[in-house]
């Protein structure tokens, strides 16, 4: 089988993209150990003007796209991977799914508000 | 219309006579209610009697005529021409096995995977029943636990649709592993144990990268696709208690 | 077909819990170093803050770790699934072997 097998079929392709998400989770958690480096050589601030640049701002856009998607594809594979049975039945999709997509609105705004807060 | 018809380009391969599969065109009657099977049939009885497929029940239980269908699995007892009418249809024999004669696969590989995962009810030594002991009782409960993964009708489009088997043929493969996972949840078996030595290895589930393809042409919603993943978990619950256990074999 | 179970759950499970944090935290703060940052809502003394809080520290730990082992077995397969058939046993070495060394050294960036 060709190595571009994936590229032959939409579903093909959507997989692949899922598994690079994985390369973009790799990517971003080296810049956080970089601004970890940076913050205790006492350079924070070199650090978040290199995050104003257009290639910092360029790779979080794309690192973004697959970090949604990635979200998107774990939640929804919940009940194929842990399905939970009642007696004869099983629970249905929507309500393992559902209940991530909340924890992940409202941990979303809370770091965004941790972050945002101002310091007094 | 009488007198309409359709186009099938079919993948010939004698390899008595040819070095290579090719494809031949056929015009085929179109008929509302016919599947690719009825057309294929119409060529064998019409046109070319030495046009070679497998088909048996021509309704969806048996599992025999499974064929590529515009590069897509699909049983061809099921894939009415209307859905493809006016455009041509391919036909070709089903992917990441190899192919025995025109549209007919080479089977051992999958029977061998089959049989290594014991798929029988399997009883402890001395804890076999007789008729004599009277039925088992199982509970709708204890039925629904494995029902889904008990109707697999060896049709094999899952392992057409899987790439890990175009990649990597050891892969035990999706309808293998949901049937052992079919008597491992199954409460008259005790045999898990014996199963698990085969399908928690990393020629079975651990090669599954999880593209579910598997599950999405399933006909009869098997869901291979969730059984493999309930097992990986199920081994990873093993391996960690196992740990808290050790004097457990 | 080998008849022996397999040591991946060893890795499979931090996988999964990777793949899980990474759902749940990581759109939000690549939101707020990538854009938030740049639009000035968050600023340089707020990120320090943030990072040298203790519950910041270890939750940086615990993401940067996870994430880590979350590429690093998701990648090993990704090479399967692009045809790299080959030295399997030394890819795994590589990918988590640099997943344990960036764990390693997040402790150290962190809990020290």
């Amino acid at each position: 089988m060709p190595a571009t097998w994936w590229l032959k079929k939409r579903v093909y392709f959507m997989f692949m993209m899922r598994e690079f998400t994985a390369v973009f989770a790799g990517a971003y958690a080296v810049l956080l150990l970089v601004m970890l480096g940076k913050l205790k050589r006492g350079e924070i601030a070199d650090f978040v003007g290199w995050l104003h640049s257009p290639l910092s701002i360029t790779f979080h856009l794309v690192a973004l796209a697959f970090a949604i998607y990635n979200t998107i594809t774990t939640f929804n594979a919940i009940p194929q991977v842990m399905p939970i049975r009642i007696g004869e039945d099983k629970l249905p999709a929507p309500m393992l799914i559902a209940p991530n997509y909340a924890a992940w609105v409202v941990v979303s705004l809370g770091l965004v508000f941790i972050l945002t807060r101002p310091l007094s | 219309m009488p007198d309409e018809k359709i186009t099938l380009e079919v993948m010939r391969y004698h390899p008595e006579k040819d070095e290579q599969p090719s494809f031949q065109t056929y015009e085929v009657p179109f008929r509302e209610d016919w599947v690719v099977l009825d057309a294929l049939n119409w060529i064998k009885d019409e046109v070319d009697g030495t046009l070679t497929f497998r088909w048996s029940c021509r309704m969806g239980v048996c599992g025999s005529c499974g064929m590529m269908v515009n590069g897509t699995p699909k049983l061809t007892c099921a894939a009415f021409l209307r859905d493809y009418y006016p455009k041509p249809i391919r036909v070709e024999p089903l992917a990441n096995f190899p192919i025995e004669r025109d549209l007919v696969v080479v089977l051992d590989d999958f029977m061998a995977k089959l049989s290594a995962v014991k798929p029988y009810l399997i009883r402890k030594p001395g804890e076999e029943r007789s008729l004599d002991d009277g039925e088992y009782r199982q509970s709708p409960a204890e039925l629904a636990r494995y029902k889904q993964f008990s109707m697999c009708i060896n049709c094999m489009l899952c392992y057409a649709a899987c790439p890990v088997m175009g990649l990597e043929p050891e892969f035990v493969g999706p309808a293998a592993i949901a049937l052992a996972m079919r008597y491992n949840l199954d409460s008259r078996d005790q045999g898990a144990e014996e199963r698990k030595d085969v399908i928690f290895t990393h020629d079975a589930i651990w090669n599954c990268t999880y593209v579910g393809e598997c599950s999405v042409v399933c006909p009869k919603h098997v869901d291979p696709a969730g059984a493999i993943q309930q097992a990986k978990v199920a081994a990873a619950v093993d391996y960690y208690t196992s740990f808290l256990t050790p004097w457990k074999k | 077909m080998k008849h022996k179970r397999s040591n991946e759950p060893l890795f499979w499970a931090p996988f999964i819990a990777g793949g899980g944090v990474a759902a749940l935290f990581l759109p939000a703060l690549i939101f707020i170093t990538g854009i938030a940052v740049p639009l000035g809502w968050v600023d340089a003394s707020q990120l320090a803050n943030a990072a040298t809080n203790i519950i910041g520290r270890l939750f940086l730990f615990v993401l940067i770790s996870l994430c880590l082992v979350h590429w690093a077995h998701r990648f090993r397969f990704t090479l399967l699934d692009l045809g790299v058939h080959g030295g399997r046993k030394l890819i795994a070495f590589l990918c988590y072997g640099a997943a344990i060394a960036g764990a390693l050294l997040a402790a150290w960036l962190t809990l020290w």
